[in-house]
């Protein structure tokens, strides 16, 4: 019942081929189907990110599609401009820093125009479960403590977890964690006050566009 | 009808992918710290459980041998490519859940184990009900160690089950102890090998206490002992 074409040698190498024509194709489609949605999906979720640090009386634009890359050591920062009646009242961006056992730690903050803190918000980390984890806000409310810091307050000497005599909590068996995110935070504002001019589209007439 | 009966035997119990097999234990320790996690990685599972069986039952008659498995391996990360596409693009509340668990599903090899021995020389019926049935299993084993790691970690049970079910399911999602400290060695890796290795003790007590029961008592007493 084995048709006579099946024992040649190349058989089992067209039949490979032509399951991967198959699965790739079937890849292909879906990709073509789904893009749009997927690509919709995220700005959603971005929208959804960039929510939690910036009220929504801080705007009237659309937050998301109102970006400009900033460089920062070499590395492009995206920063998301807030703006009611065309001015800039608060600025929003990505920080990332290396936490406990130096995987990256991410997390998106909320700058008023003065250089007070909206919120942060960590999005994405791989502390210790239980330990390392009250960074976030569904575990626990220790993030919001930086709402309306800034970089005089508290002055740069408490710019630290109480450990290190500082003015911020650490947790209980967890230090590296806050200690990190503190810094993290911290070099968040300096780098707001570094490119303030910029973020804010305060530069005078015929500059950019 | 009986048939069908006992490939569910098997997948839930009899021949259970993680409590008799043993497979399937590398996405195991790191996604059940909770019911809810369970939960969605059993049910992405038997999605792809289920697909597998059925395309590659299909295509069982012109499979070389030689070939076989590469193709199966093909076959599957597709699948699982295609799963994660459709969960983000159309299910994204769900995928915000599990997204990191839906390419873990390639490495699990119950997939491939089930492609192997049943889907590649059963009808294609036959292999839907099997992957139905060994996905269930899964899905069962993974809520029942997410379960015991859940409530002796965090004393919590189906935390999260509204994010990946929808809000009528409110219901599951129980407070055991308010405040509770946690014992944070159950949600780590070593609390999932010690979980397992207590529920398959279990397991084989039961079993030998239900040969015991079923075998004739008829095993005469030595006096002399």
């Amino acid at each position: 019942m084995m048709p006579e074409f099946r024992q040649t040698l190349s058989y089992p190498m067209a039949l490979l081929g032509g399951v991967a024509l198959m699965a790739s194709t079937a890849i292909s489609v879906a990709d073509w189907l789904t893009r749009a949605d997927i690509a919709q999906r995220k700005l959603e979720d971005l929208q959804a990110t960039l929510q939690q640090v910036v009220p929504v009386a801080y705007y009237d634009n659309d937050l998301v599609r109102d970006a400009v890359t900033v460089n920062e050591d070499g590395k492009p920062v995206t920063v998301y401009r807030a703006r009611r009646n065309g001015q800039v009242q608060a600025v929003c961006y990505q920080i990332s820093t290396p936490g406990y056992g130096n995987s990256a730690m991410v997390m998106v903050m909320g700058v008023d125009r003065n250089g007070a803190l909206l919120g942060v918000r960590v999005i994405s980390h791989a502390e210790t479960p239980g330990l390392g984890d009250k960074i976030e806000l569904s575990r626990s409310d220790w993030i919001l403590r930086f709402n309306g810091r800034s970089l005089n307050d508290p002055p740069p000497s408490g710019w630290a977890v109480k450990k290190d005599g500082g003015v911020f909590d650490q947790f209980t068996g967890a230090t590296i964690t806050p200690r990190a995110l503190v810094k993290a935070v911290k070099d968040g504002l300096e780098f707001f006050a570094a490119h303030r001019l910029l973020l804010l589209d305060d530069v005078v007439a015929g500059g950019k566009s | 009808m009986n048939d069908y009966r006992s490939l569910f035997a098997d997948g839930l119990w009899h021949n259970n992918v993680v409590f008799a097999q043993m497979l399937a234990l590398c996405p195991l320790m790191a996604v059940t710290t909770t019911a809810t996690n369970g939960l969605g990685m059993g049910l992405a599972t038997t999605g792809v459980l289920l697909s597998a069986n059925v395309v590659i039952a299909s295509l069982r008659h012109w499979i070389a041998p030689e070939v076989r498995i590469p193709i199966f391996v093909l076959l599957i990360a597709a699948l699982v490519t295609l799963a994660d596409m459709a969960i983000n693009a159309w299910l994204h509340e769900l995928y915000k859940v599990l997204g990191l668990f839906i390419p873990l599903i390639v490495v699990n090899c119950c997939v491939l184990g089930r492609a192997e021995s049943f889907a590649s020389r059963q009808p294609v019926f036959a292999s839907a009900v099997d992957g139905l049935a060994m996905g269930l299993g899964l899905t069962f084993a993974l809520i029942l160690i997410g379960g015991c790691r859940e409530v002796l970690g965090s004393a919590t049970l189906f935390a999260q089950a509204s994010l990946l079910l929808g809000q009528s399911f409110v219901f599951l999602e129980i407070t055991l102890i308010r405040n509770y400290p946690g014992f944070l060695l159950m949600l780590l890796p070593p609390g999932g090998f010690l979980v397992l290795g207590f529920l398959l003790a279990g397991k084989r007590v039961m079993e030998q206490h239900r040969v015991r029961r079923q075998a004739p008592v008829a095993t005469p007493v030595n006096s002399t002992a």
